[in-house]
């Protein structure tokens, strides 16, 4: 469905007057979907997690360069076809009700995502109605204002504005946020049906423990860069985990011991070598020279000269 | 495949156009004071030799019905036009300010009574008000000052009560408190950094109006008397001549005044990102 | 040290307490944990606790004497979104040093990068930026700290990093510490003694 290959993105912002630095945000990174998967990204904030939706969604800011290649569906993603695709093909379930407009009533800015997205003028009555069936949302829920909204509530309407049209890869960034438990269960199953139902589901979250109640497999974010790529079932007990950082984050959970194996990682703008290298102890002359790729290991990808 | 497909290829960043568009309002205006001073009386002199001339490569903006050059008039007139705009637009953002401030600060009987001027000064037709206070001030430049700044504050005066209320029930100034910091200290170092950059930008998107407004009431014969050389007199006077053909007394006039009407809408837009910490990096 | 007496609290005559009768007591150097789901009144007890808010019923003491509305609060609270408890206008030595002058031990203890001085909020990560709200808040004068869901926007890894160095700090200082989360596994970890007024 997605297939993302040596992106870099970077920023040039302004030190003094018209001096200028560029601050490289995503450094080489790679990321694959197929259909009817759920690739949860985890990883620290600043990490370039939210950086990833937006080049996605085509919405990053005037003075960031993008370089590398996206696929979407084996046809190559260029401006122009990123701007027909997003809320038609492309869809986001954004982090809180902010992102709609506070002036208009739920049911017709879910009817309005509907109609972007291509459904015609006569079906998106229906349309818009069996979303909100589907997400147990009331027919009085369409004349309310999005501040009406509670946090739970908030998430379905969000997820059904994301879903009502035709969209094939649904970008969810960040959907626990402020949930308590109960809620962001019932948020998470909503992706795990959409991608049941042959969608691909890219879940952007900081937090492991959750991803992994619905995610089929893990991409770790450290500094800018993917560094593994592994199954969900590998976050269980110890062993099955390939780079540092991945059992860093696993091992710190409260749940897991509460361990602090590394101080949290600060993205350098360092060139060259592997940018995770001065947090391991096992680097050498080589982790300096060049950036590893990812390498297939036992059914996981990891990009680590070593493990 | 290595693709270079978002990058968008511009010459300047946002910054450096920025400054340069800030850069060029500014000449321009400097341009206009100018070489208005260096025509000194030419504007004035009548010469029956060249009348009616239309615009040359020698006269851009042609001669008059008594042979006096427009381009010297208009750019005399610019300059009286947007001395009185920018006279008008300060004293009304000033007022905004003082009004702004109060109604936020001052508790809610205060509030109420700006939150009603304000009403009351949107409700009311600003042509209808500028033409009574105008009127009532005697004309003139002075009547034309009095009359824009008495009628533009309202929009600003909302726009900064806004801010202040929003920024008092922000968790940083309320933490401010817990800090011990007494309401002085946090007007001055909590609220004033948000509030002096709208001011500013406020005033600036206020100069476009005033000046239209200013040179709309001299045309209607509410303003400045037909004998100084402002914008509003050289379009109502041209009036009379555009059934002869003249057409050149309108258009040269009308199209600097909306060029430099156009120009401060810019100079405030270009100030507003630059103010901004948020923009400002891009 | 911290002890608030049958507190009670409500928005407006006719909505429902959100809690009533609370009655609770900390000792210095002791940490508690708050958990329960979101919506039940948790982060209004903060609110109260650190002098945000005025309980319409009971009160709030340290050491014996009702919490003083002049001067620096010795109770100080810590929130969820530390992009909004700091001035976007301001650089963060500016905001580090709102109270006080922090003492450079302190800097170095919470990790903080010299870099970051001259640099606006919206630079920095929420990890960073909670830190530099933890500097903030951890003045000579501040005894209790209440944290309200102040890690739950982090990763694990920077979690771990912040709540390590503030137990330290916590226990160096004697501070009380208050924790509010609806992570109980988090809470279990930190916590000497768990309240559970707002658990079902």
């Amino acid at each position: 469905m997605l297939d993302v290959h040596d992106l870099s993105i970077s920023f040039s912002s302004y030190t003094l007057g018209l001096k200028k630095k560029e601050v490289c945000a995503i450094r080489s990174l790679d990321l694959r979907i197929a259909p009817g998967e759920i690739m949860a990204v985890v990883g620290q904030s600043g990490a370039g997690k939210s950086l990833l939706a937006h080049a996605l969604l085509g919405i990053l800011p005037p003075n960031a360069k993008v370089s590398g290649s996206l696929f979407f569906k084996s046809r190559p993603l260029t401006a122009e076809r990123l701007t027909d695709l997003r809320g038609s093909q492309i869809a986001l379930i954004p982090q809180s009700v902010t992102y709609l407009n506070p002036l208009l009533r739920v049911g017709t800015q879910v009817a309005r995502a509907a109609r972007l997205s291509g459904v015609s003028r006569d079906e998106t009555p229906p349309v818009v109605r069996r979303a909100f069936a589907r997400y147990l949302l009331d027919k009085e829920v369409a004349d309310w204002f999005p501040f009406q909204l509670s946090g739970g509530m908030a998430r379905r309407v969000l997820t059904a504005t994301a879903t009502v049209g035709k969209a094939d890869l649904l970008l969810a960034d960040e959907p626990t946020n402020g949930l308590d438990s109960a809620a962001a269960g019932e948020a998470l199953g909503h992706l795990r049906e959409l991608a049941d139902t042959g969608k691909a589901v890219l879940l952007i979250t900081h937090d492991i423990k959750a991803a992994l109640q619905v995610a089929d497999k893990v991409t770790v974010f450290c500094a800018g860069n993917s560094v593994e790529v592994a199954a969900a079932e590998d976050f269980n007990g110890h062993g099955r985990l390939r780079h540092p950082y991945t059992k860093a984050l696993w091992n710190a959970l409260p749940a897991n011991g509460f361990r602090m194996a590394m101080p949290p990682v600060i993205t350098s703008s360092q060139n060259d070598g592997c940018l995770f290298r001065l947090y391991c102890h096992k680097q050498d002359s080589l982790c300096g020279k060049r950036l590893p790729g990812l390498r297939n290991t036992n059914g996981g990808w990891v990009r680590c000269h070593h493990a | 495949m290595t693709t270079n497909l978002f990058s968008r290829s511009t010459p300047w960043d946002l910054r450096t156009r920025t400054l340069m568009t800030i850069l060029a309002c500014i000449t321009f205006f400097a341009v206009i004071f100018i070489s208005a001073w260096l025509y000194g009386e030419q504007g004035q002199v009548t010469n029956l030799g060249l009348r009616k001339l239309p615009p040359s490569w020698e006269r851009p903006f042609g001669t008059d019905w008594l042979g006096r050059d427009m381009l010297a008039r208009t750019l005399k007139g610019l300059r009286l036009s947007l001395s009185v705009g920018l006279t008008a637009a300060a004293c009304s953002a000033f007022i905004a300010l003082l009004f702004g401030l109060a109604a936020a600060m001052l508790g809610r009987t205060v509030d109420l009574i700006v939150t009603w001027l304000v009403d009351v000064g949107m409700a009311v037709p600003h042509l209808v008000l500028l033409i009574l206070i105008s009127f009532a001030c005697g004309g003139g430049a002075k009547g034309v000052i009095i009359a824009v700044a008495a009628s533009h504050w309202p929009s600003l005066t909302r726009v900064i009560r806004a801010e202040i209320l929003q920024l008092r029930s922000a968790d940083y100034i309320k933490l401010s408190r817990q800090f011990g910091k007494g309401p002085y200290w946090i007007a001055r170092r909590h609220l004033l950094p948000h509030v002096i950059p709208q001011f500013v930008v406020g005033m600036l998107l206020l100069f476009p109006h005033t000046i239209l407004h200013a040179a709309g009431l001299t045309f209607l014969g509410f303003g400045m008397s037909p004998h100084t050389p402002a914008i509003g007199v050289l379009l109502a006077e041209s009036m009379r001549y555009l059934s002869m053909g003249l057409w050149w007394l309108a258009v040269a006039p009308g199209i600097a005044l909306i060029v430099s009407v156009k120009v401060f809408d810019m100079l405030g837009n270009n100030f507003r990102a630059l103010l901004d910490p948020r923009t400002s990096q891009e | 040290m911290l002890e608030g007496r049958k507190l009670a609290f409500r928005y407006g005559e006719e909505r429902e307490w959100l809690f009533k009768d609370f009655d609770l007591r900390i000792a210095p150097g002791e940490i508690v944990g708050i958990p329960g789901p979101s919506g039940r009144g948790k982060s209004t007890l903060a609110k109260v606790l650190s002098g945000y808010l005025i309980p319409q019923e009971g009160s709030v003491f340290v050491d014996g004497r009702p919490l003083s509305t002049s001067g620096c609060c010795p109770v100080q609270l810590l929130f969820q979104h530390p992009q909004l408890a700091v001035n976007p206008r301001w650089k963060i030595e500016a905001i580090m040093r709102e109270s006080e002058e922090p003492p450079p031990e302190l800097l170095r203890g919470l990790a903080i990068d010299p870099s970051w001085l001259g640099r606006y909020p919206h630079e920095l990560s929420g990890g960073e930026l909670q830190r530099v709200c933890l500097v903030r808040a951890l003045g000579s004068q501040t005894r209790c700290l209440l944290c309200d869901e102040m890690t739950s926007m982090l990763d694990s890894l920077t979690q771990v990093s912040i709540w390590r160095t503030l137990l330290n700090i916590a226990r160096q200082r004697e501070l009380g510490l208050i924790v509010i989360s609806h992570d109980y596994a988090l809470l279990k970890k930190l916590c000497a003694r768990i309240i559970p007024y707002f658990e079902d």
